[in-house]
């Protein structure tokens, strides 16, 4: 009873933030409903107790790509931004609107129809839940996905360095000044 | 009513389906990441639900690596977008068509 109390109440709290950023005409609100559709699916994450990721998804998104976003905003002023409100080709709205339905239906329609969705083996290494979430995860981690770690850090590395050779306030391109800078 | 793993796949679903439609619909840049993000949650709620029905850790890996993956995605298209916005203010993304051919 209380799982089913949890679960719909962070099912409408992320679909109301979901909706909120896709609805909202200030990106900054599109920005707070983020936030709020972020700390659903946290939610939901503690109650299929997968609490560090539940940890690192509020650290992580609430905590930094959100604030990177809000940021960003700022940068770009505010009233600026408001401008860019919803304007839509003619055919893109429907076409959306298609999308929308046809992959809602498709999707739902599977899962409806074939009743037990999940089909696949139980692992053999004993069953999830309880409290070492993080120990495990950590293992698997660091064992059998330790090469799709290691490549990680070189994605961030370049992620890191494309983003600084991309906000970087391009040169002036004068020959005769970059002459004398060069001759000096 | 009991919670079964069909529910929280609607719900990533719905997810799913609400951040693609705004990818679809909206003209900023900027809502248009927001909406990636949503897309990129449904998927991780998927993932956190099969991880815990089947026992297997393995999903959650994988949504570890979607945050890191998410977080260089949004660091490099924020940079992007103020590249781009520095150079042409209050343009939309049907403004940026410089590369058409």
């Amino acid at each position: 009873m209380v799982d089913t109390l949890v679960f719909v109440v962070a099912a409408v709290i992320c679909l109301v933030g979901a909706l909120g950023v896709v609805l909202a005409r200030n990106p900054v609100h599109s920005a707070l409903m983020l936030v709020m559709t972020l700390f659903g699916i946290a939610v939901q994450f503690v109650a299929q107790e997968a609490h560090f990721l539940a940890a690192v998804q509020v650290i992580v998104y609430a905590g930094a790509i959100v604030v990177l976003f809000l940021f960003v905003i700022m940068l770009l002023g505010v009233d600026r931004a408001q401008n860019l409100e919803m304007s839509f080709l003619p055919v893109q709205k429907w076409a959306a609107l298609l999308f929308a339905s046809g992959s809602l239906a498709v999707v739902v329609a599977l899962i409806v129809v074939v009743g037990e969705p999940v089909t696949g083996v139980q692992a053999m290494g004993g069953t999830l839940g309880g409290t070492d979430d993080a120990r495990l995860l950590a293992r698997s981690l660091f064992s059998d996905y330790v090469y799709a770690f290691e490549l990680t850090s070189l994605l961030l590395v370049i992620a890191v360095i494309g983003a600084v050779v991309l906000v970087r306030k391009p040169k002036q391109t004068n020959p005769v000044a970059a002459e004398d800078g060069g001759g000096s | 009513m009991e919670i079964t793993t069909g529910w929280y796949l609607v719900l990533g679903a719905l997810l799913f389906v609400i951040g693609g439609t705004g990818l679809l619909i909206r003209r900023n840049p900027l809502v248009m990441l927001m909406c990636v993000e949503l897309m990129l949650n449904g998927v991780n709620l998927s993932f956190v639900a099969f991880s815990r029905t089947l026992g297997d850790i393995g999903g959650q890996t994988v949504v570890f690596f979607v945050l890191v993956v998410a977080a260089a995605e949004v660091v490099v298209g924020l940079g992007l977008v103020v590249a781009i916005l520095r150079r042409q203010p209050g343009s939309t993304a049907d403004d940026l068509s410089a590369l058409k051919g």
